[in-house]
């Protein structure tokens, strides 16, 4: 097999809106910076966030990033680090400026600002009411800042390479990362990118679900990468299950339609969040909302089809015109996907996993961090990581609508910075043998020369069902441990299934086969924090430890490939407001 | 329900051919084109094609249906005669299957330099623009580059090179039509010569195939206008 070699200052792994936001920082600055995507840019997720963008502005009325912290760290159901928190809301406002300068299309306010909407769990006051703070191009809001991000790194002239897919992480005898092997969809070829340094942008892994929001191309491809590399992922029993999917398909109905003023009533036309949430209601945390739409299935009050139970979202009294203004796409996507039209009937929805809150632990400027065996942090020189496929953590338990968008934006650009700066500290560039290139493509050999075996289409769909099944909104131990088992049957399964296409021009058999490696570890990890973390707190709700339990459970859990588990503490140290100590939390 | 698909391997195959594929479809369903070829490749490995949202924002998955150029998860099943024709968007070089070739395509978007320009000094907050104005760009922001539109354009069957197409004139006038671009005189100069623009006929099969129902024949025809204007 013949192997090129590409050497850069820095390789970006994924090309959506994190990757995008530090590559235009890095090429803007002069650095020799090249982008390795598995799609065109604009393809990449991103492109499906509809509701908006979280900064305290005040556009609206008065806020204070401050107040946005404590409703995130509040809606993190305080496992989040309160570092980074206060790092991105302080953040935000000057972000917003940014994107807009360089062309983003917010909608805008009579005064010819930028229009902000209410959205879950943001609030003004510490608590005191709604806050309009979500930033919004209509409800189209991630296709306007996927495409800004794309327009202005083709004026950068960014340095992309299109639908080559990262097969591993290159490390030399010295454990320093020297980049990844990646192969061209459209021909096969198989290079090794050597960098400085590699900045992972990889996004989610919602497909290790049967029924899920996320994008076909949602497989963990980083998750994959670091754990196979040793290095642990974080909070990974924290999925984002939000309540208003479309039953079946899965297909997103943003949060913003609550924001306008929608809300979710049960088979008996009850508007139900009134009794989970008082205050809140159907703007509470999307956590709160999915387990009591959960509930209502559970207490009979759901519709049903196809076997499938689902409440509805009403919106047709918010009025033709602030539909068409403020919910075009919401609009469209009723009418294509639920064949209704929301100015006149609800939409059925079902809550259907969303986002993954944890990821590669890193922190705020992007360096992804591991664990000594004295249980000390220990940062990994020359490897970031960014956006959903992290944990830096921004989102602890319970991710708020329209903090993802932030999220990405915001560590995007942080990375980049601390990338430059080490740059131009004259940073090394390390090499590999032959031999280190090759261990990286184990598994793409592995898949090139097994002859005969099974479907790996079967073992996906087990897969996907058992984590619908056993590690959905409600967990429990007894079938847990049943899910573990069947995770790990699958698990080594797989290792023994088969492709029969074997050619090299857009052989997309191969990739959806490398994808599914991905997606196993990431199921498997997932399955082992499940189980372990005995509390519930934010997404993770155990039946069977109802209550969450600060004294032992208040701390990131770190799950390694082998399943071995290890614990970091929270950050609750803030630089310059006062920590916010968890409190009971009610909406 | 049968499904007649291209295909065509370069590795084995000396010319390009249909497939046939029968695929059970319960006659009440709801299931879109895309769903039905995910089945067919889980049959059928060898069958590519690109896909990425399922939700009609990604234009990953523009394909020629029945005829008519279209993305393959927001188009139902229900909504086609059969059998169902499925071929590589018209007029772009073929990768293999229904994967085409999107380089001209985007070198004829990157002409119409797709970003905004503004060398006004950068305020501290954000550049105001009134609703009014923020109104007239949309339906040009919303575009996709899946390239059904300029795929069926017989303008750009005829001068692929020289014509900028429906996809690229849309982003054109989405920068020319916004408050805080600065750059219109440049970008319209850049217009001017006898193809990138006036090679459009007004023939229309770019709105009538825009699966976003946006309308790029209005876009040229706002060019033109801004252009006339300009030499007046």
């Amino acid at each position: 097999m013949k192997i090129n070699t590409y050497t850069f200052d820095i390789i970006v792994i994924g090309a959506g809106g994190a990757g995008m936001t530090t590559s235009l920082y890095l090429a803007n600055s002069g650095l020799n910076v090249a982008v390795l995507s598995k799609v065109y840019p604009m393809r990449s997720h991103t492109v499906s966030a509809q509701g908006g963008i979280a900064a305290a502005l005040g556009n609206m009325h008065e806020d204070d990033w401050r107040w946005h912290m404590y409703d995130t760290v509040k809606g993190s159901d305080y496992l989040g680090d309160q570092d980074s928190i206060e790092y991105m809301c302080q953040n935000a406002p000057e972000m917003m400026y940014e994107i807009e300068h360089i062309g983003m299309p917010f909608s805008r306010t009579e005064n010819g600002k930028i229009w902000q909407r209410a959205f879950g769990g943001q609030t003004i006051n510490y608590g005191q009411g709604y806050a309009h703070r979500t930033c919004a191009a209509a409800d189209r809001t991630g296709h306007a800042l996927l495409h800004t991000l794309y327009q202005n790194n083709v004026k950068a002239k960014t340095h992309f390479f299109n639908e080559w897919f990262s097969i591993d992480l290159v490390r030399n005898a010295k454990k320093n990362i020297t980049g990844v092997v990646a192969i061209h969809i459209a021909t096969g070829e198989i290079a090794f990118f050597n960098a400085k340094i590699t900045i992972f942008a990889t996004g989610g892994a919602g497909r290790i679900y049967e029924s899920t929001t996320n994008a076909l191309i949602n497989t963990g491809d980083g998750l994959g990468m670091a754990l196979r590399a040793g290095i642990p992922v974080q909070d990974i029993e924290m999925w984002q299950f939000h309540p208003t999917g479309i039953p079946g398909i899965g297909i997103l109905i943003t949060e913003g339609v609550r924001g306008e003023g929608g809300y979710l009533v049960n088979k008996n036309g009850e508007r139900f969040m009134e009794r989970y949430a008082p205050h809140a209601k159907d703007l509470a945390s999307r956590d709160v909302v999915s387990r009591a739409i959960a509930k209502e299935f559970r207490a009979g009050n759901g519709f049903k089809k196809d076997g499938i139970d689902y409440v509805k979202l009403k919106l047709d009294h918010l009025g033709e015109e602030v539909i068409n203004s403020h919910l075009p796409g919401i609009r469209e996507l009723a009418k294509t996907f639920a064949h209704v039209d929301p100015i006149k009937d609800p939409i059925p929805v079902t809550p259907t996993c969303h986002y993954m809150m944890g990821g590669i632990p890193t922190n705020k400027h992007g360096q992804v961090i591991t664990i000594s065996e004295r249980e000390e942090d220990q940062i990994v020189e020359g490897f970031y990581a960014i956006g959903e496929c992290a944990s830096v953590s921004v989102h602890g338990a319970n991710r708020l609508g329209s903090n993802s968008l932030l999220d990405l934006l915001v560590f995007g650009r942080s990375a980049g910075m601390h990338a430059a700066d080490a740059i131009k500290h004259d940073l090394p560039l390390h090499h590999s043998s032959e031999e280190e290139i090759k261990a990286a493509l184990i598994r793409l050999e592995r898949w090139n020369t097994t002859d005969k075996g099974e479907d790996y289409n079967e073992i996906r769909h087990a897969m996907q069902k058992t984590m619908q099944e056993d590690f959905g909104v409600f967990r429990t131990e007894k079938y847990m441990v049943e899910g573990v088992k069947k995770i790990e049957e699958l698990r080594s399964r797989l290792e023994h299934a088969a492709l029969t296409d074997r050619s090299q021009i857009f052989n997309t058999a191969r990739i959806q086969a490398l994808e599914l490696d991905n997606l196993m570890e990431v199921a498997y990890v997932t399955s082992i924090a499940c189980l372990a973390r005995q509390e519930s707190r934010g997404a993770h709700s155990r039946e069977d430890y109802p209550d969450r339990d600060d004294k032992n459970w208040l701390k990131h859990l770190l799950c390694f490939a082998n399943g071995k588990i290890k614990y970091r503490a929270v950050n609750m140290k803030p630089t310059t407001v006062k920590p916010f100590e968890p409190t009971k939390r009610v909406y | 329900m049968r499904f007649s698909i291209y295909r065509y391997n370069p590795e084995a195959d000396k010319k390009p051919y249909m497939k046939d594929y029968e695929v059970d479809i319960p006659s009440d369903s709801d299931m879109m084109v895309l769903e039905a070829l995910l089945k067919i490749k889980e049959k059928d490995e060898t069958l590519a094609f690109r896909a990425s949202c399922r939700e009609g924002v990604c234009g990953s998955d523009g394909m020629n249906i029945n005829g008519l150029n279209r993305l393959a998860c927001t188009t139902a099943i229900s909504s086609l005669k059969p059998p169902i024709v499925i071929r590589p968007l018209v007029n772009m070089p073929v990768i293999r299957d229904l994967v085409v070739d999107f380089t001209l395509f985007f070198k004829q978007y990157e002409r119409v330099q797709p970003y905004l320009q503004n060398n006004d000094e950068t305020p501290q907050t954000e550049r105001l623009q009134s609703p009014q104005e923020r109104a007239k760009i949309d339906g040009l922001i919303d575009c996709i580059l899946c390239a059904c539109c300029t795929s069926f354009c017989p303008s750009s069957w005829w001068n692929p090179e020289k014509f900028i197409g429906p996809a690229g004139l849309l982003w054109a006038y989405r920068f020319i039509q916004d408050s805080r671009d600065t750059a219109t005189d440049e970008r319209l100069a850049n217009l001017e010569d006898p193809f990138s623009v006036f090679r459009c006929r007004t023939i229309m099969n770019c709105t009538v195939v825009c699966p976003k129902n946006l309308n790029p024949s209005a876009a040229i025809a706002g060019i033109r206008r801004k252009m006339a204007e300009k030499g007046s």
